[in-house]
Order: C-alpha cells, then sequence, then structure tokens
C-alpha cells in the first residue's frame, strides 16, 4: 500500500534539500553563463591561443561523464593538494559544465550577428567592448535564449548526481528519507514532481526575464 | 585644400590585387561618386579610406593625417569620417533615437539630454522626426537608410562615406534617400559615394571616379564625363547601366 503520510515527519528534509538545490542552482546559472559568456567571447573574437585552449575545455566536458566530472574534483583534486568541500566542488563542477555547453550556444548567438553590425560600430568609434556590451550581446542573447533556457534546466536536474558527494541537496534528501522509511516509491514520486515543478519555474522565470531584456520585439 | 588623399594605393586580398596604384584627391565640400563594375575596387577603396580594410602600399591621409587600420586609428577616424553602408546596420535592439544617441553618448561622452538634442535634429533633417521611438524593423528600407545617414551625421563627419546606399532599396524608396543626400551636398558636406545612380552622380555630383579592373579609368567633371566619356570601357559601362 502506498502511503504519502510516512513522509510528512521528513518534509523539513525535502525542503533543505529543495531549498540547497535551489541556491545552487542560481549560483551556478550565473557563474556558468558568466564563464561560458567569456569563453564564447574569446572563442568568437579571440587570438589563435585563447581559440584553442576554449575549444579544448568545452570539448572536454562535453565528452566526458558529469559524474566523472564532479569525482574528479571532489576526490581527485585532493591528491594534487586541492582540498574542496563537497559545497565548493559542487559549485565548481556545475559551472564547468554549464560554462562548456552555454560557450557552444552563446557562440552561435554571436555568430548570427552580421559583421556589418560590428562594422557600423567600429565606424561609429566604438571601442570593441562597448560593441560587445551594447551593440552585439543583446541580439545575439535573445537569438539562442530558448536553448540557453533549456541548457540551465539541464544543469538544475543534473545537480541531482551532486547527491553522491553527500551534498544534501533534493535528491539527497530523497535518498535519505526512504532509507529511513522504506517509502522509496513515494520518496522518489515527490521528489521527481518537485524538480518538475523547480523546471517549470525556472522556465518561466526564464521568461520574465527574456520578455524584460528583449521587450523591443514586443513593443516596436 | 585636400581633405582626402589617397596616394599609390595598392590593396591585395591574398593574391588577387584589388587596389592596383590608386590616386586620389577629394577637397572639402566636393562630392564625388566612384562607379565602375563590381568587382572594380570601389567598395574596397572606400572601406580603405576609414581604415576598414588594410591597404599593403602606398599611403591614405585625412585632413593631413595618415589612415591606417589599427584599432585605434579607426576610432579616431570615426570622429571625422562617417559610413552608410548597402545593408543600413542599424542595430535592431535600439529605437530609432537610441541607435543615434549611442555613439555620441558612449563615444564623445555627450550626456543624454545633448545626445537626444543631436538625434532630434538629425532625424528631422532626414526627415524622419516623428519616428525617434520606433524600432527599425518597423519602418521601410528606405527610411532605416535615412536613420544610418541620421546616425552618421550625429557625429559631425567631416566626409560621408556612401557604400552602394541605395542598392537594396526598392526602387521607389531610392529617392528619398537621395533627396537627403542631395540636401547634405547642398550643405557643404563632402560626399564619397559608390553609387549606381548615374542620375544622382551627374546631377549633383561634382566629380566622377570611373574604376575598372583596380585602377582609376578615368575621373572628371561629373557632366562632361559621363557625357563624353574617353575610354571604351567607360563607354561600354555608361551603356550598359543606363
Amino acid at each position: 500500500m502506498l502511503y504519502f503520510g510516512d513522509l510528512l515527519p521528513y518534509s523539513d528534509v525535502f525542503f533543505g534539500g529543495l531549498i540547497t538545490t535551489v541556491e545552487l542552482t542560481v549560483l551556478t546559472t550565473f557563474l556558468g553563463i558568466a564563464l561560458g559568456t567569456l569563453c564564447a567571447v574569446l572563442r568568437q573574437y579571440g587570438g589563435a591561443t585563447p581559440r584553442r585552449i576554449v575549444a579544448s575545455y568545452v570539448e572536454l566536458i562535453r565528452n566526458t561523464p558529469f559524474i566523472v566530472q564532479l569525482f574528479f574534483i571532489f576526490f581527485g583534486l585532493p591528491a594534487i593538494g586541492v582540498m574542496l568541500t563537497p559545497w565548493q566542488a559542487s559549485v565548481i563542477a556545475l559551472t564547468i559544465n554549464l560554462g562548456a555547453y552555454s560557450t557552444e550556444i552563446i557562440r552561435a548567438g554571436l555568430g548570427s550577428i552580421p559583421k556589418g553590425q560590428v562594422e557600423a560600430a567600429k565606424v561609429l568609434g566604438m571601442t570593441f567592448r562597448q560593441t560587445l556590451t551594447r551593440v552585439i550581446f543583446v541580439p545575439a542573447f535573445e537569438k539562442i535564449y530558448p536553448a540557453l533556457t533549456s541548457q540551465c534546466i539541464i544543469v538544475m536536474l543534473g545537480s541531482a548526481v551532486i547527491s553522491q558527494i553527500s551534498v544534501e541537496e533534493l535528491t539527497y534528501a530523497a535518498n535519505l528519507v526512504q532509507s529511513r522509511n522504506f517509502r522509496a516509491f513515494e520518496s522518489y514520486l515527490v521528489t521527481a514532481l518537485l524538480y518538475l515543478g523547480l523546471a517549470m519555474m525556472m522556465r518561466y522565470v526564464f521568461k520574465l526575464i527574456g520578455k524584460r531584456l528583449f521587450s523591443f520585439r514586443e513593443s516596436s | 585644400m585636400s581633405l582626402v588623399n589617397l596616394h599609390q594605393v595598392h590593396k591585395y586580398y591574398g593574391d588577387f590585387h584589388v587596389l592596383k596604384g590608386i590616386d586620389l584627391d577629394v577637397k572639402a565640400g566636393e562630392v564625388v561618386s566612384i562607379i565602375g563594375k563590381s568587382g572594380s575596387g570601389k567598395s574596397t577603396l572606400l572601406r580603405c579610406v576609414n581604415g576598414l580594410e588594410e591597404y599593403q602600399k602606398g599611403g591614405i591621409t585625412l585632413d593631413g593625417k595618415e589612415v591606417t587600420s589599427e584599432d585605434i586609428q579607426v576610432r579616431r577616424l570615426a570622429l571625422s569620417v562617417g559610413m552608410i553602408f548597402q545593408s543600413f546596420n542599424l542595430f535592431p535592439h535600439l529605437t530609432v533615437g537610441e541607435n543615434i544617441m549611442l555613439a555620441p553618448t558612449i563615444v564623445l561622452n555627450k550626456t543624454k539630454a545633448e545626445a537626444k538634442t543631436i538625434a532630434e535634429e538629425m532625424l528631422e533633417k532626414v526627415g524622419l522626426g516623428d519616428k525617434f521611438d520606433r524600432y527599425p524593423e518597423k519602418l521601410s528600407g528606405g527610411q532605416q537608410q535615412r536613420v544610418a545617414i541620421a546616425r552618421a551625421l550625429a557625429m559631425s563627419p567631416k566626409v560621408l562615406l556612401c557604400d552602394e546606399i541605395t542598392s537594396a532599396l526598392d526602387p521607389e524608396l531610392v529617392g528619398d534617400v537621395l533627396k537627403v543626400l542631395e540636401q547634405l551636398a547642398a550643405e557643404g558636406m563632402t560626399l564619397i559615394l559608390v553609387t549606381h545612380e548615374m542620375n544622382f552622380a551627374r546631377d549633383v555630383g561634382d566629380r566622377v571616379v570611373f574604376m575598372h579592373e583596380g585602377k582609376v579609368w578615368e575621373e572628371g567633371n561629373s557632366k562632361k564625363l559621363l557625357s563624353e566619356p574617353e575610354t571604351e570601357e567607360l563607354r561600354q559601362f555608361i551603356g550598359a547601366v543606363l
């Protein structure tokens, strides 16, 4: 018999896990997009060496499992003297992961900007930095915003993996609860629904932000 | 006095010799039309003048100062050379007013209010005073090109380079853009235009430069040159476009 009542005593555990997942997601979304933007700019406009370094980073991350990346950072790095808390290791792993995927996405956006736009900015006397921030970024991000949104959600869902290094996030909470009350079905069902809710909320928040950032599409 | 001077300018794209020793002298207030077949190096020539393209030999001076394609140079040049493109290149995420105000604010460090005054004045000049808050995509091609002209003018350039600025327009919209150019010419603005508008070149332009195979093939007073071409190549070209 299914019985969800057994979960009630653990609602604090679920809630705590949910908060941790949200915190991690907000933090790593910002950091990851910032890293991705930086790398995309280097990849698109940088010299040969930065371009190659970024390309290697992106390929390395995109062609290895996230859990291996995480374990490498948390269990592997101490061997060379880099000791990280589970939280720090998670933030770094998630940021590096989102950074790599978003580099490719954002680069596509940068590539979609007609060369003439950049030349127009140049002949108006703008520096490259001004051209990037005032001319290129908004239309570039608009183009790839749906893809970027999806990628951020994928990373949020992927953060479930960090329960493996004992960060007390949502999946960790689910594991903990079902190991105490043996209500695996109920625990994981509730957890799945919580992730679903989070993902939908994220999509909604991104949409709101997008509406503000790209308001020129509607008001025109 | 000479505002723009090109002396034996050579330009290569790899092995391809695009400009084969161009000499050209443009005085302040002159309207010079560069005509010729596509591939003859007209646009490249124009793009060398403001440093968008580098050249390998010879020299270009603008107001006595040498032009190179160094980034910083292009920015200094931007203060005296305006350029308008075939494809308008308005910034899609900014309103018409913001498009014009952007460079005066961030490059010339004018206040928002000053920039706005300039933008309104320039928009009025190109006959689009009522489009300040519109976004570019809502305007016709001709209107967008006139905004691009206003945007260039807002930087108070000494010379305006026009790279086939009516070529992407529907025929019925060309007139409005040319009218703006004509008015600028009348006000004494120095214009160097790459164009296929022979009537404009003849009626408004002071001088026509005919380019052929990377060289200035023939040049002279616009009315005379277009009615009595000396070389066979120009005769053929005029025959083909008129």
